[in-house]
């Protein structure tokens, strides 16, 4: 299957131009390693371990929301459905429930992801530009149940009364105040799913997913099941986002609503598009880019969502492959020359 | 007691179906432009909400420097159609043969400029608009009490309709422009300059936004921020509707307005999720949504 | 070490700082001293600089660093400065959460004093609870004093629904005064109804009716009819913001205003500017504070005067004054602790009665809730304003007791 993805990867460029670069040869094995490496560094780079840590889980959430734009081609405007469910749920397990944290990581995981397995029953059945409608309203739906289920919730005033200190596995117990000892906490569980990620693209489901993004038709002529392959991809999206959800919520010891609202929606989208849609490593680039330049802009500017606005329209203009993307293209450029 | 209570319900009922047309009425007006634009170029604005507030303060800064509500209520909607043409122009056209989605990331990103744009101009504070003098005051309707205003806002909104449709019915031009949803191919082929055509459509559909924004604007408060919500509800309407369906969204505002009406009235916490709750079971019925095509946006 | 600190209070820091050291390397334990002793003070101060409520964060900002100012200038803590760490955490609990961990764990904040909204202040609280951090709060809800929320080290500068809707309903409901209520479906429109509801009852006054409206709900014409169908004599409008604003603009387009009087838990400054004075003409709410205070209070005419001063001429809002109360109430104590150990500032905190803006203040000691005097204002006719700040009439100060506050035990707290 390595070989299809690599003809899928190569194929020429049609009417509508791929989103993914071009991957360079036997780097796919690699990938998820390296990434880990990289995201190691990030403590050392940032300026704060708070930022280093969520960078890690906004760029989890947005690797799990490329699954499903970048690869497969559906444009979701409701992935903060997914990162809210699995947050709260996790908060819930282990405020109210006081289970384990590790299980009521794994509960919030499972939940986004029969979240993810509903919506996506829905949504799917709807087409192209309709999609992103589609999730962005039921998206809303969640975000007002929320609201609304206060007792559960907090409401507005957001779900707290979890804050975790320690967490005991075995024999050793992780103090999860630290901050160093929390961002390699976060990066065990960003890392395993990094690796996890990359199985799932070479294998025949990541093929499958890709030709449905190049040419829908095409796929199912081939004999790809189209719908299945598309729900399928939703609902892995929805466990990883649920899982970086899961991950901020032990992360900030809170669940603000905010983390079902449109502009979380959004924030998947922005990352994942500033740094390469279709790419491996492009969405944790889009998240490092987009919270340090919010960290850095609102320094200095209240106003600093002009610029956030400003970089994002330049970037859909001039560089729809992303950061990343584009770097790759160039890389893989370069090679064929030589 | 009952007895009384219940001639004041059956009033208060009535009451409260005609609070939800009126409020339909400016869902349908959130709606269409969203809608034409749609159904036109195929593109999904979503800084459409943003474009209604831009539209508000549009307003304001007419009022401000007139005097003059109804130099507001003209000029204001022209002033951003303009600012319509300049992004359709340079920054939507661009993005001609290139992926559906690109558009409506590009109005995602054109939202969060829209807004820190007017907080830098206007404040972030948000700015009164009172209501025009010989606008205001209530009207018994025999069975209660509405505002003036809003009873102008509802002619104005079927106004606006009548025109739409007459110009799409029975104009040369309206011809032009439903062939060109169906078929922007065979316009080429006849010669017809289709990009001028989506640049004045797109620049009528962001008019229409900013309209509905000086018209909200005496009912609400102008603020930066005021788009958001109103987002949300434009996009549930042309959902319920059918995307790209004008009559979709005549008929999918008025029920959203009554629905949110009625719900208000039994269980008013649940107004707002009553919108979304109505938009799924649509959905779940007819995908495509009351007035659209199957299939549509493939 | 630290007494001996306070008894060098009059040397220069310089000296002071040479000869501790001198003593301290001869000791071989004075270096952690030397570097605490030239530390400035920190104090964290996350506020939503952008958003809707920028123009109060600003007012805060200023005011906080007006106090910190202030405090330097009369020679710091024996010459230890302070210093106001300023942080948007635009009005997102998330946003603030790290901004908060950002400011324990990479800057050494030694206090964090801020947060506007409700949700915030309890995201920034539940992150300084378990680090151990003294969190001052200037943001009003309810919530924050009860027992499952409050630790030792979250102080509660602010005013509370409580407080706001006992003094407004005291002032204006009657015994068999009809009251409707229309309140935002959220924590803090709940808290705010039970507390009109709460001192209607002890008053004597009826309800007509109530009505919880979904939270940032843009418009109230659905509302409107059962409103005016309940024929109330007052209309209690419990919301904030731009609810506010928006609900009291939509009940006086349905004429509601004409027919009962309009009262509100907050009045705020800001929010009068943004619904404009036809609008808001005649209601009637509460506030901590309004700059006209200062023709009766002499600390609020320092503090009027100070602020003129440095800024050009404005004067300090209601949401602005807290950041000032909050930073030089806690530098106060710090002061009185002769350092900024936690401990020894939470129990100065807890033994201060401080008058610096609006008359004496004290904390609680069971909820650490500031007791405090209660604005009751009205919303001028813009034909009686004299002059663009003034907005409003001050109809009565109602001083601050402790029997206004609900009772430690009812909050959940044990004696």
């Amino acid at each position: 299957m390595q070989t299809l993805d690599q003809t899928v990867v190569d194929a020429p460029p049609g009417a509508v131009k791929p989103r993914r670069a071009p991957g360079v040869a036997g780097f796919s094995r690699w990938r998820a390693p390296l990434s880990i490496l990289a995201l190691l560094t990030l403590p050392f780079l940032l300026p704060s371990q708070a930022l280093a840590v969520n960078v890690l889980i906004y760029g989890l959430y947005a690797v799990g929301y490329n699954l499903l734009y970048g690869y497969t081609g559906l444009l979701s405007f409701g992935h903060a459905a997914f990162f809210g469910t699995g947050a709260y749920v996790t908060g819930i397990a282990i405020g109210a429930y006081g289970l384990h944290p590790l299980l009521a990581m794994g509960l919030g995981t499972v939940a986004a992801s029969a979240l993810a397995l509903t919506v996506g029953a829905v949504s799917i059945r709807s087409r192209g530009i309709y999609f992103a409608m589609v999730t962005l309203a039921l998206a809303q739906l969640v975000y007002y149940a929320a609201l609304q289920a206060s007792s559960w919730t907090g409401g507005e005033n957001g779900l707290r009364g979890f804050t975790v200190s320690r967490i005991g596995l075995g024999p050793i117990s992780l103090d999860i105040l630290d901050p160093q000892v929390k961002y390699l906490f976060v990066l065990a569980f960003v890392g395993a799913a990094l690796a996890l990620i990359s199985r799932i693209l070479a294998s025949p489901f990541g093929a499958a997913i890709e030709a449905i993004r190049e040419n829908e038709t095409r796929a199912r002529a081939c004999g790809f099941d189209v719908e299945r392959s598309k729900h399928l991809a939703f609902v892995l999206s929805g466990l990883f986002c649920g899982l970086s959800g899961a991950l901020s919520a032990i992360h900030l010891s809170i669940v603000p609503l905010d983390s079902l609202a449109y502009h979380t929606s959004g924030m998947a989208v922005v990352m994942t598009l500033v740094g390469g849609a279709g790419t491996f490593f492009g969405p944790f680039v889009g998240a490092l880019v987009v919270l340090v330049l919010e960290d850095v802009f609102s320094l200095w500017t209240p106003h600093w969502q002009l610029a956030l606005g400003t970089v994002f329209i330049l970037f859909v203009l001039f560089l729809p492959r992303g950061l990343w993307g584009s770097a790759l293209e160039r890389l893989s450029f370069r090679r064929r020359q030589s | 007691m009952t007895s009384a209570f219940a001639a004041l319900d059956l009033e208060l009922i009535a009451m409260q179906l005609f609070s939800g047309v009126a409020l339909g009425a400016v869902f349908v007006m959130l709606a269409l432009g969203l809608s034409i634009i749609f159904g036109m170029l195929g593109i999904v604005n979503f800084a459409h909400g943003n474009f209604f507030m831009v539209g508000a303060y549009a307003g304001v800064f007419v009022m401000e420097r007139t005097g003059s509500f109804w130099a507001a209520l003209l000029v204001g909607p022209l002033m951003v159609g303009a600012l319509g043409l300049l992004v359709e122009r340079f920054l939507i056209r661009p993005l001609a043969g290139r992926s559906p989605d690109d558009p409506l990331l590009l109005t995602f990103g054109l939202g969060y400029v829209l807004v820190e744009g007017v907080r830098i101009l206007f404040g972030s504070d948000g700015l009164p608009f009172a209501t025009p003098e010989e606008l205001s005051g209530v009207a018994d309707l025999g069975i209660g009490y509405f505002p003036i205003y809003r009873l102008f806002v509802v002619g104005v909104v079927a106004l606006v309709l009548v025109v739409l449709w007459y110009g799409l019915e029975r104009t040369r031009l309206g011809l032009i422009v439903r062939a060109g949803a169906r078929d922007p191919e065979i316009l080429r082929v006849l010669g017809i300059d289709i990009q001028r055509l989506w640049l004045w459509v797109f620049g009528l559909g962001i008019a229409l936004a900013a309209l509905g924004g000086v018209l909200a604007a005496p009912m609400r408060s102008v603020n930066p921020e005021m788009g958001n919500v109103v987002l949300g509800e434009a996009f549930a309407v042309t959902v319920i509707g059918g995307m790209g369906s004008l009559m979709g969204s005549v008929v999918a505002g008025l029920l959203v307005g009554i629905v949110v009406s009625m719900t208000a009235l039994v269980a008013p916490e649940m107004a707002s999720i009553a919108m979304f709750a109505f938009m799924a079971l649509v959905l779940l019925i007819r995908p495509q949504g009351l007035f659209g095509k199957p299939g549509l946006g493939v | 070490m630290i007494e001996q600190g306070s008894r060098h209070g009059s040397v220069s820091r310089r000296t002071l700082v040479r000869g501790l050291a001198a003593t301290g390397a001869l000791a071989g334990i004075g270096m952690p001293f030397v570097a605490r002793a030239a530390e400035p003070i920190r104090i964290g101060f996350p506020t939503p600089v952008t958003g809707p409520f920028g123009a109060e964060a600003k007012d805060q900002i200023r005011s906080a660093e007006l106090a910190v100012k202030q405090f330097n200038e009369a020679g710091g803590l024996n010459g230890r400065m302070a210093e106001l760490l300023v942080r948007d955490d635009k009005l997102n609990p998330g946003e603030a959460a790290t901004r908060t961990l950002e400011l324990i764990e990479k800057d050494k904040a030694h206090f964090i004093v801020g947060a506007l909204s409700s949700a915030v202040q309890l995201s920034v609280n539940e992150i300084t609870r378990s680090r151990k951090v003294l969190y001052v709060s200037i943001s009003q809800s309810d919530t924050i004093n009860e027992a499952k929320d409050f630790s030792r080290y979250t102080f509660h500068e602010a005013l509370n629904p409580h407080m706001t809707t006992a003094a407004v309903a005291k002032h204006t409901f009657k015994k068999g005064t009809r009251v409707a209520y229309l309140a935002a479906d959220y924590a803090y429109g709940h808290e705010m109804l039970r507390g009109f509801k709460r001192a209607a009852a002890a008053i004597g006054a009826e309800t007509a009716g109530e009505i919880l409206h979904p939270f940032g709900a843009p418009d109230y014409s659905t509302f409107m009819p059962r409103l005016r169908s309940m024929r109330p004599d007052i209309l209690c409008i419990c919301n904030f913001g731009r609810d506010q604003a928006n609900s009291i603009k939509q009940a006086n387009d349905f004429g509601l205003k004409k027919a009962a009087r309009i009262v509100v838990p907050v009045l705020l400054h800001n929010q009068r500017l943004a619904g404009g004075a036809d609008a808001f003409e005649g209601v009637v709410g509460a506030s901590n504070y309004y700059w006209r205070l200062e023709e009766t209070v002499p600390s609020a005419k320092a503090f009027n005067d100070a602020f003129r001063a440095a800024y050009a001429n404005a004067i300090p809002t209601d949401y602005g004054a807290y950041g000032y109360t909050a930073v030089r109430s806690l530098l106060m104590a710090v002061k009185a602790a002769g350092d900024t150990d936690t401990d020894r500032v939470i129990a100065a905190l807890e033994g201060l009665t401080y008058d610096v803006a609006k008359g004496p203040e004290r904390y609680r000691a069971c909820d650490h809730q500031a007791i405090q005097s209660v604005l009751i204002t009205e919303s001028r006719k813009k034909s009686e304003m004299q002059g663009e700040a003034d907005l409003f009439r001050i109809l009565e100060v109602e001083a601050g007791s402790e029997a206004a506050l609900r009772t430690c035990d009812e909050l959940g707290h044990r004696a």
